[in-house]
């Protein structure tokens, strides 16, 4: 598609939505829009969404839509790739959606949404995680059901600093993206909390044949606690030589750790060590109906992001009724003050579009388990 | 000046590892003029054996110390094996081709192995059996120096002196030194070249073996592919040292295995790899053929 085409027809987008979005009336179909990857290597990321917002489609138009409008999916796939998402935003604006459900991946995401900004059309994505997408306040319209990359660090900084008292912290990490990334915001939160220093900041490299350097400079400077940003075979390592030296300090990482391989790998050494994973939501009432749902209509375990799929579908709809019309401002009033049921429980959207109440939790090792910490 | 003793012993025993497993390369290079990238393979495999045997044994209910040095025992015979078969099944087939395709076979020898391990094992790590127990006597000092970094540091220093000794005093080793200096030579007097560079081999894999032992008791854990990064540092010892050069292999294993300690512990481990290749790239600036190497003159 040249320019000149593709202006043409994101003015005709804008032109369409400010048509249609001038408040649906009773009777009229509301159209959610579904975007994401549905086809291709990320698929299994897309689809799952799809599936829970038929689901709860479903149960709204069975008793009798919204406001007595009849709910519609439109469904485009996005592959997950920047380039391709812009199309398909500019598809569904043009099409007249009221409100998006995706898209999935962050760079997609991150692609379309100048589209829905321009069109002023709503846009929640149960996935995108990168923090930039609601912290730049580039994207009013963008809410999101899941916590933001940061959000680990920021649940093991509280933990650690508001909980376990650390005062001296070394934040380690193993130079890796997600690794590196974590131990970053960890550092910033802990300078902005100023309550505890960082007294060490290193990164190690993975697979080294020993770490025992690293672990005297870790005694050396006199942590209380450690958070390691990355995956569980150096976490392994570290521990295991942290506690050959008779050293008691706390361990605290990351869900790269938090996998049962780290367990069996570093046994007793194990015991006592902090890491944070999603909050598992398994025993809410709203999970536990949607993933029978699912079982009984589709015949298997629902896929990824699927609850977060539900939480958006369930709250983007709840929001519509309560505002009793389309109109982007109205929900958005809708979203930043009431609180909705979801698979995660009651939550709500703070000013930058970033779920309360959707988070990590903090999880201990206690007799060769992982134990949520109350 | 605790803090420096600390990581001294640190970086010992980090080059203690490194030494035993440079000695392969360096021996193997010595003999034959081949790089064998598929040593740090036979180090995995000597972990590898040492965890399965290691592993029954407690079942079993033997006693540390048996499990110990039946283990080593049985690692030393098994990578012995493989690298002997490695040798004749990769290297002896080429021996009079050029010298880019023993290298090139080495390679897909090491790639081979690494998967060969994947598959028939896991891809998982696996929690390694702590062989070494913690000594009464060691408790004092624990902070400084663990019980393990102990027996590594004694393990390395009687390996070495054995090796010494097979390669000064006895006949297999007066016709290694032979075989090293001049190969066709060394046949024409009557040297059995091609038993000369097996026994070679199953050396430098029984070594390997054993520093595969330690080190995976040290740490705990091990996986199929940590003789890639051990055999790379390794062989930058080896290097460092001046390949080719026994003494110069353990020499150069301590000075990288130091410098790493003290790099990470004076200034950030982020720099570790840094430092360590730097100190290389330095060295074979000034002395191409490493620290102990002889210059070889070409002639033509």
């Amino acid at each position: 598609m040249n320019f000149s085409t593709k202006m043409f027809s994101l003015l005709s987008a804008v032109a369409l939505t400010v048509a249609f979005s001038t408040g649906a009336m009773a009777g009229d179909v509301i159209k959610i829009g579904i975007a994401g990857a549905h086809s291709g290597d990320l698929a299994s990321y897309g689809l799952p969404t799809v599936k829970a917002a038929e689901l709860v489609v479903k149960h709204i138009n069975e008793k009798g839509g919204i406001n007595g409008s009849k709910v519609e999916l439109m469904v485009e796939d996005d592959v997950c790739k920047p380039e391709v998402a812009t199309n398909t935003a500019t598809k569904l604006v043009s099409g007249g959606v009221n409100v998006v459900i995706g898209h999935i991946c962050s760079g997609a995401t991150k692609a379309a949404l100048p589209i829905y900004n321009e069109a002023d059309v709503i846009v929640m994505s149960p996935s995108a995680t990168n923090p930039a997408l609601t912290q730049s306040g580039d994207y009013p319209n963008f809410y999101r059901t899941i916590a933001s990359d940061d959000a680990q660090a920021r649940t093991e900084v509280d933990f650690a600093v508001n909980v376990l008292k650390a005062k001296k912290i070394a934040v380690i990490h193993d130079k890796g993206d997600y690794g590196k990334g974590l131990a970053e915001f960890a550092k910033l939160f802990i300078e902005q909390g100023a309550k505890a220093e960082v007294v060490l900041y290193e990164g190690i490299t993975p697979g080294a044949v020993d770490y025992s350097a690293v672990v005297q400079k870790i005694k050396r400077s006199r942590a209380d606690a450690i958070i390691f940003g990355g995956y569980h075979p150096e976490a392994s390592k570290i521990i295991t030589q942290i506690r050959k030296k008779k050293m008691d300090t706390i361990f605290i990482s990351d869900d790269g750790v938090k996998d049962n391989t780290f367990i069996k790998v570093a046994g007793k050494y194990a015991e006592g060590v902090y890491a944070t994973g999603p909050a598992d939501v398994s025993s809410n009432p709203i999970t536990k109906q949607y993933r029978e749902e699912h079982m009984k209509v589709y015949g298997s375990e629902p896929g990824a992001f699927f609850d977060n799929a539900v939480a958006a579908a369930i709250v983007l709809t709840n929001a519509i009724e309560k505002a009793g019309s389309t109109d982007p401002k109205a929900i958005a009033k809708v979203l930043h003050t009431q609180i909705a049921e979801t698979p995660f429980g009651e939550i709500m959207f703070d000013e930058k579009g970033d779920a309360i109440g959707v988070g990590f939790s903090m999880y201990q090792v206690k007799d060769g388990k992982y134990v949520q910490v109350k | 000046m605790e803090y420096f003793i600390e990581l001294f012993f640190s970086g010992l025993t980090r080059g203690s590892i490194y030494a035993l497993i440079a000695l392969g390369y360096t021996m193997v290079y010595g003999i034959i003029g081949l790089i064998n990238f598929a040593h740090g393979e036979i180090y995995m495999i000597g972990a590898f054996t040492s965890f399965i045997v290691a592993t029954v044994l407690s079942i079993l209910g033997f006693p540390l110390l048996a499990i110990f040095v039946i283990a080593a025992l049985a690692a030393a015979v098994w990578s012995s094996a493989y690298g002997f078969t490695v040798e004749k099944l990769a290297y002896k087939p080429l021996r009079n081709a050029p010298r880019l395709s023993p290298l090139i076979s080495a390679i897909g020898m090491s790639i081979f192995l690494q998967n060969y391990v994947l598959l028939a094992q896991t891809s998982d790590f696996m929690p390694f059996p702590q062989l070494i127990p913690e000594f009464g006597f060691m408790e004092p000092i624990a902070g400084i120096i663990g019980s393990s970094d102990l027996v590594i540091l004694l393990t390395t220093a009687v390996v070495m002196v054995i090796l010494t000794w097979l390669i000064k005093f006895t006949r297999i080793g007066k016709a290694m030194r032979a075989t090293a200096q001049d190969r066709t030579m060394a046949m024409l007097v009557g040297i059995n070249v091609n038993h000369v560079i097996s026994v070679t081999f199953i050396i430098g894999s029984a070594l390997a073996a054993i520093g595969g032992l330690l080190i995976a008791s040290h740490v705990g854990q091990i996986n199929f592919f940590i003789g890639f990064i051990a055999g790379i540092k390794a062989f930058t010892a080896a290097v460092l040292g001046g390949i080719g050069s026994i003494p110069g292999a353990v020499l150069g294993s301590f000075i990288l295995g130091l410098t790493e300690a003290f790099a990470t512990g004076y200034v950030s481990s982020d720099y570790e790899d840094v430092f360590a290749f730097s100190l290389l790239v330095l060295i074979l600036i000034f002395r191409p053929s490493g620290l102990l190497g002889k210059a070889t003159i070409e002639k033509v």
